[in-house]
């Protein structure tokens, strides 16, 4: 079973690359584009078939690998 | 004195770290990092470079590594542990210092040789020496410390920002900054003292004809805080 994870910069954190990615969007012309915040997608093929125990062991496989909690949030899709 | 330089694949600091240990009257050891038993060590080394490519984030894949778990033992019962640059964001990753080096405010990768303050002589690690202000060189993309709130108050109730981004006269100010770090912060320590994590590289400047010889002063002077 894939289970889906995104891991965002919590807020206040500073994003230095959503910053550029920001700044270029309005020098391109995107001048509505007020802040940009880059994250990290994984995909965890895990070898269960219960959905709710697979995002269980995604969970913790968050807390202790996939972010970093002093500076990162996530959410299992 | 005996020391141990861990290597993780993708180190790149190690044998640079090597020389100074040795030069200055280590008697070393390299240590692969799939290894799970440390050698008879007062030192422990994580040098400069980027661990596992610096996937997911500096230091994280290495600070999971086998012999991560022996470090963690050893600078649990109280064994000195350097981390520079890289070895630094491992011990980050690893909960043995708190906080976390983010990206360069500039998004630059930043090579160049800055002032550190020591704010603390009162460990191992700069215990007697003679000068308050390093010139040291650092050399990364990923240096800017930051930590939360409570952490930082923890730091500094401490006295446990071991060194600080600073001028030539000492002056730790915005402009001494290289990277963005919190309050100029380019070391930490743990409580105890024992773990020093920086990002300026004191093994780059071992040598007046090439670099400088702060480095030097650092290693003599650790060295004889362990004899």
């Amino acid at each position: 079973m894939k289970i889906k994870v995104i891991v965002t910069l919590k807020n206040g954190v500073l994003d230095p690359q959503g910053k550029a990615i920001q700044q270029t969007l309005n020098g391109m012309g995107f001048s509505s584009v007020n802040e940009v915040r880059q994250g990290k997608f994984f995909e965890v093929d895990v070898n269960e078939k219960d959905e709710a125990k697979a995002k269980i062991k995604v969970e913790d496989m968050c807390k202790k690998l996939l972010a970093n909690l002093v500076i990162e949030n996530f959410e299992i899709l | 004195m005996n020391s141990s330089v861990i290597i993780f694949p993708g180190s790149n600091c190690d044998r640079d770290m090597d020389v100074a240990l040795k030069k200055f009257g280590f008697k070393n050891e390299m240590v692969w990092h799939n290894d799970e038993k440390l050698p008879k060590s007062d030192l422990i080394v994580l040098p400069g470079g980027f661990s596992y490519g610096d996937y997911l984030r500096c230091g994280s894949i290495a600070g999971k590594s086998k012999i991560i778990k022996s470090v963690i033992d050893f600078a649990e019962k109280g064994g000195l542990v350097l981390g520079i640059c890289n070895g630094f964001q491992i011990l980050t990753e690893t909960g043995l210092l708190p906080g976390v080096l983010q990206q360069n405010k500039n998004i630059e990768f930043i090579c160049k040789n800055v002032f550190v303050k020591v704010n603390n002589k009162n460990n191992k690690y700069f215990n007697s020496i003679d000068k308050d202000v390093l010139e040291l060189h650092i050399a990364h993309n990923e240096g800017s410390y930051f930590c939360t709130d409570e952490e930082l108050k923890m730091l500094k109730d401490n006295n446990l920002v071991a060194v600080s981004y600073c001028n030539e006269k000492g002056e730790v100010n915005e402009k001494s900054n290289p990277n963005g770090a919190m309050q100029n912060i380019a070391g930490i320590f743990n409580k105890e003292k024992n773990i020093l994590g920086m990002m300026p590289h004191p093994e780059r400047m071992i040598d007046k004809y090439l670099s400088g010889e702060d480095g030097s002063i650092f290693f003599k002077n650790l060295l004889n805080n362990l004899k």
